[in-house]
Formats: structure tokens, sequence, C-alpha cells
């Protein structure tokens, strides 16, 4: 039952960060951050009980990994936040996170029996550190789609409701570039810890797997992003059309294979 | 009694030319105050003069007398005929004068809607009054009521939100695009005082290096060292749009300055940099094809016109909420005005029955010789008494805040009743 109460707060900071956005209220904002935080307490709570009562890291049905999954984003959102106070990307991330979690709690949370893999350091290592990239990725691509709005504003000197409430475009820029870096940092640890895992498990690197190689396609669009980004400064609007094309991908990467391709990451969302 | 009036001039009634002949500088303010104080008819007084209004608010027992001296000594300070200016000038009293001091000090009765600098010059004008000691119980009150309002109305409604000039406008769009101004390079192209207030604006908000490229490059030099910055030939300007940040053009020539073509090989080079133009000449320096580019940005004068339109279009919708600020604060001012007026009513009240004891003993006294001065006293203590019986529950009743709405009719009846005000 306390996934209820954490998807309680989840909405009511989007409550707080919607009224925010159309009232320019400062107190809104600050209600909605508070009540995100309270929520991401409650949850890791809930989450920390889970571990310590199963023994075993919670992520072995749908219902865990989405719960997994909101509390990433959460938890990413809540640090860059702080980090860049972009007050706006509540909007996105708030009602994101509650969405996620509600999907979550339409599953049921039967335990399944597991064949204890899921005791391994570096199992954890890599579901936290992949989780934690692709919530960035996230974020980025919400940033892309405030920075795609405020450039059209811009651009078509047409300067709505978004214009006045979206901050810069040098501070969404920078935002999700940051957002970019951190998300490939991550998912580049956790695929590592994967590789390590992998080996120690079925003795091999690298099997092949749909989910391994959409993976590989993930890291590599990433990486190039990054690379043209260093090299010849694709910033801006290219960069923010990457970052939603790379999360469509993400997307994909994370359900679509689970559900369309068969492979070893198939029992982690089981119903 | 006293009472609040306001009398005045502003840009609404009066034009400029007579704005300026009746402007007061701070030294001649002290002088008018000094005036003021002298004369009978004015209590307390204050004078608010700016570019667009000059005004004396006064508390004063006599309203057309006060008016008078005010209007004298303008004719004669000013060298000016009285009827040049009586027809410009209006007189609020009251509630009317109190409204109008909040609106004022709330930029509501300013030219452009919520500028911000009119608060500060009232501010400067009630030092003034401070230091000359014109200012009493009345204009103290009223004033940091002003203050009050004004801050009220600037947090609470939108009214000083966005620009409201040509020139602020850009600056305020180039801070969606680059956050902030810190390092950003600025190129003006020609000269105009438009474009040259936007330079300001943006070295206000520490800008980078400030370039100027003029085509006769003695002008250029000039410009620069007005800014600090630095002059480049007009041929030069292409190999700097990969340097610069902002661009702002403000020429006499019929073609474009700046085409796309020149711009779109500079874009990689830039790494993509964002390139924000402003284009104030007419007909335009800036090739409108630009805008199409990737992270380029080009506005010219017709668009920026049309969001100071649009900003002025919110701040008089925000002003209406501003007026309701001040309707609230009349209304509150006037309670404490009256519950004010309620001990002088009771003190006149009083001092009249008392003068009219006085009187009568003394008519009584004089046919009573034998009397004791022993007796003398104990007749005077029981008239003190009486009066002090009678004046009790008309005392309690003008006192009582239970009625606020009828306090005025009652303390009009009592001061009508014993005419009070002769």
């Amino acid at each position: 039952m306390e996934i209820f109460i954490v998807i309680i707060f989840y909405l009511l900071s989007t409550i707080g960060y919607f009224a925010y956005l159309f009232l320019q209220k400062d107190v809104f904002q600050q209600t909605g951050f508070y009540l995100l935080v309270a929520g991401f307490c409650c949850h890791t709570a809930a989450i920390g009980f889970r571990f310590i009562q199963s023994g075993h890291f919670p992520v072995n049905n749908l219902h865990e990994v989405l719960s997994i999954v909101g509390w990433t984003i959460a938890g990413v959102f809540l640090v860059f936040q702080y980090r860049f106070q972009l007050k706006v990307l509540g909007v996105y991330a708030a009602p994101l996170v509650s969405i996620v979690m509600v999907i979550a709690a339409k599953f049921p949370n039967a335990p399944h029996q597991m064949n204890n893999i899921l005791n391994n350091l570096w199992l954890v290592v890599h579901v936290v550190a992949v989780f934690i990239g692709e919530a960035s990725f996230a974020l980025a691509c919400g940033v892309g789609l405030l920075y795609l709005l405020q450039e059209h504003a811009i651009k078509s000197k047409k300067h709505g409701f978004f214009f006045r409430r979206l901050p810069s475009l040098e501070l969404l820029d920078t935002t999700g570039y940051a957002c970019i870096l951190t998300g490939f940092a991550m998912l580049t640890f956790g695929l590592i810890a994967g590789f390590v895992y992998a080996k120690a498990v079925w003795g091999r690197f690298w099997s092949w797997d749909p989910k391994e190689i959409w993976s590989g396609i993930t890291w590599l669009l990433y990486a190039a992003l990054l690379h043209q980004r260093l090299t010849v400064g694709w910033r801006g609007r290219r960069a923010a059309i990457m970052a939603i094309i790379g999360f469509a991908i993400i997307l994909f990467t994370f359900l679509g294979v689970n559900f369309l391709l068969q492979g070893h990451h198939g029992e982690f969302t089981k119903l | 009694m006293l009472d609040i009036v306001l009398m005045g001039l502003n840009h609404k009634t009066a034009p400029v030319t007579l704005r300026e002949c009746l402007a007061f500088s701070e030294d001649e303010t002290s002088v008018a105050l000094k005036v003021f104080q002298e004369s009978p008819a004015i209590t307390e007084a204050m004078l608010i003069s700016t570019c667009n209004r000059v005004e004396v608010l006064m508390a004063t027992r006599d309203t057309t007398n006060a008016a008078d001296t005010v209007k004298v000594f303008f004719s004669e300070f000013k060298n000016l005929p009285v009827s040049e200016f009586e027809k410009s000038l209006y007189i609020h009293e009251g509630d009317d004068a109190v409204r109008h001091v909040f609106r004022v000090a709330s930029s509501l009765d300013s030219m452009v809607v919520g500028e911000p600098q009119i608060l500060g010059q009232i501010k400067t004008a009630y030092q003034i009054a401070i230091s000359k000691k014109t200012s009493g119980v009345l204009l103290n009150k009223l004033l940091h009521r002003t203050f009050f309002v004004a801050k009220r109305v600037r947090s609470e409604t939108g009214i000083g939100d966005h620009a409201v000039s040509i020139s602020y406008a850009a600056v305020e769009l180039g801070r969606k695009i680059f956050g902030t101004f810190e390092g950003k390079k600025v190129l003006l192209i020609g000269a105009g005082e438009m474009a040259e207030l936007a330079v300001e604006h943006l070295i206000r908000n520490r800008a980078g290096d400030i370039l100027v490229a003029n085509r006769t490059f003695k002008n250029g030099v000039a410009l620069a060292r007005r800014f600090k910055g630095q002059a480049i030939r007009f041929e030069e300007i292409t190999g700097f749009l990969e340097h610069v940040d902002i661009i702002i053009s403000s020429t006499g020539s019929p073609d474009y300055v700046v085409t796309r073509d020149q711009v779109k090989g500079i874009i990689r080079r830039r790494r993509n940099r964002p390139l924000f133009f402003i284009d104030i000449a007419v007909p335009r320096d800036i090739d409108p094809g630009i805008n199409r580019l990737t992270n380029s940005y080009v506005y010219d004068i017709d668009d920026l016109k049309g969001i100071v339109d649009e900003n002025m279009e919110d701040r008089n919708r925000e002003a209406i909420k501003g007026e309701r600020i001040v309707d609230e604060a009349v209304i509150s001012f006037r309670h404490w005005f009256e519950s004010l007026d309620v001990i002088p009513t009771i003190v006149e009240l009083r001092n009249k029955m008392e003068d009219i004891a006085k009187g009568e003993i003394k008519k009584t006294l004089q046919t009573l010789k034998h009397l004791s001065d022993d007796d003398h006293e104990a007749i005077g203590r029981m008239t003190n008494a009486m009066i002090k019986k009678i004046l009790h529950d008309p005392t309690l009743l003008l006192k009582s805040n239970g009625h606020h709405q009828n306090k005025s009719v009652y303390l009009d009846a009592t001061r009508k009743l014993f005419k009070l005000d002769e």
C-alpha cells in the first residue's frame, strides 16, 4: 500500500508544478519541489524495506522495475533541479514520475521464484547505473522539448504562454548537455558492470541478446551526439532533437525489446 | 477642520512647454515649501516636481485660500501670469487627493504606466518636506501609506514587468537567448539613438567587448571611445561575425549590410554559438533570411515594436489590478483619517461648553457679590461636572468603533449642531 502514498505525493507535486506554470507564483514551485522530495523519501524507504524483506534487489517483476524507474527519475531530477535551478522542468518530471508510478501500480506485484541471481553486487550496480543513466536521458528529452518550444517562440516571434515561462535557450542547452553527459557516463558504467556480471554468470561478456544490441545502439547514438558537440559544436536545436530521438530509442530498448523480442532480460519485466 | 488637498498639473493637462516653465529644482522646492509654511492657509505641504508633473500636496483648513496662495506663488516665482496655467490645474480634495497620490506613486498615472522612477521622485520630495519640517501628522501618515501601496502594486501586479521601449525589449529578448550577457561581444553597425541606447543597456548588463563599425571610420572611432570599445572598418564586418554574439544595426544603407550567405558560412566556424541580430534600421540592414539559419535570430524594428505593444497592453491589464489595490488603500486611509477627526471634535466641543460656562459664571457672579472664594470654586466645580456628565454619552458614541459608515455622519451632525466650524 506504500506505493499509493508515494503516488499521492507525486501527484500533488505535479499539481504544484502545474499551478506554478500557470500562475507563476514561486511558492507553488517550492511546494511542488518539497512534495517531490517527500514522495522520493517515502519511495526510497519503501524500496529499502522491500529489499530487506525479500533479501534481493527488487527488480523481479514489471511492477518493481517500473517503481525503480520512477524512483531514479525523481532522484535524478531532484539533483539536477538543485544544481541548475531549472524550475520549470518539474512540469515535465513530476507528471512523468507520476505516470510511471501509476502504471507500476496497475501491474500485480506477485513475487517470482528467482534463482538467486539478484544478489550479485555487479547486477545491482548494473541496474542502478543504467537506470540513473536512462533517467538522465529522460530529463534530457524533457529539456530538449522545452528548448524546441522556446526556440520556436523566439524564431517565429510569437511570444505566447511558453516564451514568458521558459528560461533562456542557453540555460536549457547547458542543462540538456549536462543531462546527456551524466546519462552517458552512467550508462557506460552500467554497461561495463553488466558485462562483468555476464562474464561471471554466463562466462561471456557479450551474447548478442537483443537487449544488448539495442543498448549498444543507444550507447553509440549518445556517443555520436557528444562527439559532434565536442568537435563541431552540435548544440541548440540539433542537440535537442537528438536528445528526443535518443530517448525514443531508449524507450524501445527498455520496453519494446522485452515485449516484442526474446532475450535474457525478459524475466525482469514479467507480469 | 484639516483636509488633504492636492493641486497641480501633469502630462495629461499641460503641454511640455508649460511643465518645463513650472518645474522646480530641489533648491527651488525648498524655497517654495518655506513660503507655503508661512502662509496661514496651509498647515502642511510638500511639492512633487518631475518632468511629467508639478503637484503640491497640502493639509489645509481652507482649500480656496490655500489654492490661491499656491497659484500666486507659482505665478510670482516663475514669472508667469496665473491665467497661463490656471486651466491646466486640477484640485483634488479628501479621498480624491489621497487616491491621486496613491495612483501617482504606484505609477498608474504615469505617461508610461509602470515606469519605476516616480516612486523615487516622490520619496525625494518627501525627504525635502521633512527636512524643511513642512510635513505633519497627516502628510507623514499619507506618505508612509503611499510608499506601502506603491510597493504592493509593484509586487502584486505585473505592472512593471516586461520592456516598453524598443531598446529595452531587444535586451530582454537577448536575455531569453543568452541567459546572461557576461562576456558576450557586441557589434554596433552604424549609429542612432535607439541603437546606442541598446548598447548602453547591454553594457549595464555586463556585456563583454563592444565593437563599432561605421562607414566613416572617424565617426566609428568616436563612438567606440564613448563605449570604451574598439572601432573596426566597415569591410571587416564579415570577418568579425565569427567572434561577436550580438549585432545591433542602424545604418542608412538602402541594401542589406549583412546577407544570408555571409552568415551561413560563419555559423559552422562559430561552432553553432547563437547569433542575435537586432535590426533597428529602416530600410532593413539585416537579411531576414538569416532568421531561418540555425542558432541565429533576427529581430527588426517592427518585431520589436510588436513586442512593446504587447507588453504595453499587458501593463494596462495589470493596471486594473493596481487600481483595485489603490481603492482598498483609499478606504482604509479614510478610516484612519476619520478616527483622527473624532478627538479634535470632542476637544472642540468641550472647549465650547467650557467657554459658555465660564462666560455665564462670570456674568452670574458679578450680581452675587456676597459669595466667598470657596463658593466660587464650588460653583466652578459643579459646572465642570455638569459639562462632563452632559458630554459623556456623546463622547462615547463618537469614539465607538461600531459603526464606521455612520461615524462621519455623527461627526458632521455634532459639528453642525454645536457650530464647531466657525
